[in-house]
Parts: structure tokens; C-alpha cells; sequence
């Protein structure tokens, strides 16, 4: 069978590629589907801990998580197509309005 | 659930989230991110959480993937180009996403929390709809209809700001 600490370093893997992601990658969309793959560790984590303490309550969390997951992405992209209509650009170092 | 099964989709998830982050066509990295999730979902059924692998199906791969690939179709991305002067910064990033990684694994492994638990016997309805719902709308009720509140506010707030300004 497989232990516990397996699942827990394959979400640390997982949410380490995701952070690499949103760090180096200069497209915003790619940038927003490595956070939700951060999202998705997260997900694994809970749902590994659920199993092993036999309760419920991590899947509920994770099913909250998927919900706010949507909304956010929802409202990221609308951001998204707004200022392209603007600027014509979706690389991120090019979206400076708020920069000082 | 058996080691050498849980080895192999490790794999297959952990090339798949690189080809998330290291393709250069945005497309390319949407289908990968669709690969991920579903290779997830296995990974759920495995936890025996059976409306979770479900949920990540049709909502996070049906919904959510298919609005990114919506919007890339929209704004008619094309692949980044090749960045130039820049090799170094590539293993730089290699080296502190490894290092940050090992932190996370030293961290998981250091601690005495993982004893047991993962091989006793199950409630047989573990991870069902029907223990999911209890619990959703016993103990949790305040966060789900708050959870409707944030659904309601996403969904005006991203037809506001994704709608044509009529001047």
C-alpha cells in the first residue's frame, strides 16, 4: 500500500512546478493555469489527509476549493480579455499600469 | 491501491505539470493542464473519493479548462518566442523550483504525523454523495451559501468587465 508521505511529496512536487510556472513563464494565461495547478496540489493534499484520517471534512474543503477555483478564474479571464482590448498584449511584463 | 500503480501515475503527473509550464504554446499547455486534472481525478478514485474525482472531471476539466481555451482562442494567442540571452535564467529557475521542492519533501518527511491509517478499513460509503451532501449541508452550511454569494459576485463581476464599453 501506499503511505501517506508519498501523496504529500508528489503535492510538493506538484505545487513546486506550479510556483516555477507563474515565475518564468511571461504569457498571463499560462501564468494563471500554473496556479491552478497549485490549486490542484493543494487538492491532492487534502483529499490524501481524508483518507488516512478517515474524515469527510477534507473532501468538503476540497470542494470548496474547486468552487472558489471557478469564480476566480471566471473573473481572472474577464480581467484578461478587458485589458487585451486595451493593450493588444498578454505578456505580462507589458501590463505595467499599476508599476511605479 | 498498489505502489507500483500510484508510481506510474506519479510519473505521468509530473511530466504532464511540466508540460504545463515549459511548452511555449499556450494551447499546448491548456491540454496538458486537461491531462493533469483528469490523471488527478485517478488519483482521487484512489483516495476513495469518488464525487471529488468526479467533481474535478466536469468542473475543473469540463468548465473551467474549456473557458481557458475559450479565451485563448479569443484573443488568438500565439506561441511565446524563444527568449534570447536568457539560457542561464532557465537553469536558475530549474535550480531554485528543485530547491523549493526538496524544502516541501524534507519538510513532509521530517514530521511523525504519517503514522497509519491509510490501510484500515473504510466506512463503506466513504467519499459518496450521500456523506459528502450530509456533510455539506449539516456542518458546513454557512460556508456553502456563502460559497453561492461569491458564484453570484464572480458571475456579474466577469460579465461587467468583459463586456464591449458602448461609447
Amino acid at each position: 500500500m501506499v503511505p501517506v508521505t508519498y501523496y504529500l511529496v508528489l503535492s510538493a512536487i506538484l505545487f513546486a512546478i506550479g510556483a516555477v510556472g507563474v515565475l518564468i513563464r511571461r504569457n498571463v494565461i499560462v501564468i494563471f493555469m500554473s496556479i491552478e495547478l497549485m490549486l490542484n496540489a493543494v487538492n491532492l493534499l487534502f483529499v490524501a489527509f481524508a483518507r488516512q484520517w478517515h474524515a469527510m471534512d477534507g473532501q468538503v474543503i476540497v470542494f470548496f476549493v474547486m468552487t472558489v477555483a471557478a469564480a476566480e478564474a471566471a473573473v481572472g479571464l474577464a480581467i484578461i480579455i478587458s485589458m487585451f482590448r486595451g493593450r493588444e498584449t498578454t505578456n505580462v511584463d507589458e501590463l505595467n499600469l499599476l508599476r511605479w | 491501491m498498489s505502489l507500483p500503480l500510484f508510481v506510474i501515475f506519479a510519473a505521468l503527473l509530473i511530466v504532464s505539470a511540466l508540460g504545463v509550464i515549459l511548452q511555449r504554446n499556450p494551447v499546448r499547455s491548456a491540454l496538458s493542464l486537461v491531462v493533469t486534472l483528469f490523471l488527478l481525478a485517478v488519483v482521487f478514485i484512489f483516495l476513495e473519493a469518488h464525487l471529488v474525482a468526479l467533481l474535478q472531471i466536469v468542473v475543473y476539466a469540463g468548465a473551467i479548462m474549456v473557458l481557458f481555451l475559450f479565451v485563448i482562442m479569443l484573443l488568438n494567442l500565439q506561441s511565446e518566442p524563444v527568449e534570447v540571452g536568457r539560457v542561464g535564467l532557465r537553469f536558475a529557475a530549474a535550480a531554485a523550483g528543485s530547491l523549493f521542492a526538496l524544502q516541501l519533501i524534507w519538510v513532509a518527511r521530517a514530521k511523525g504525523f504519517l503514522a497509519g491509517g491509510m490501510n484500515d478499513g473504510l466506512p463503506a460509503d466513504f467519499g459518496s454523495t450521500t456523506v459528502l451532501g450530509e456533510k455539506l449541508f449539516t456542518q458546513y452550511l454557512l460556508p456553502f451559501e456563502i460559497t453561492s454569494v461569491l458564484l453570484l459576485v464572480a458571475i456579474i463581476g466577469a460579465v461587467v468587465l468583459a463586456k464591449r464599453q458602448v461609447n
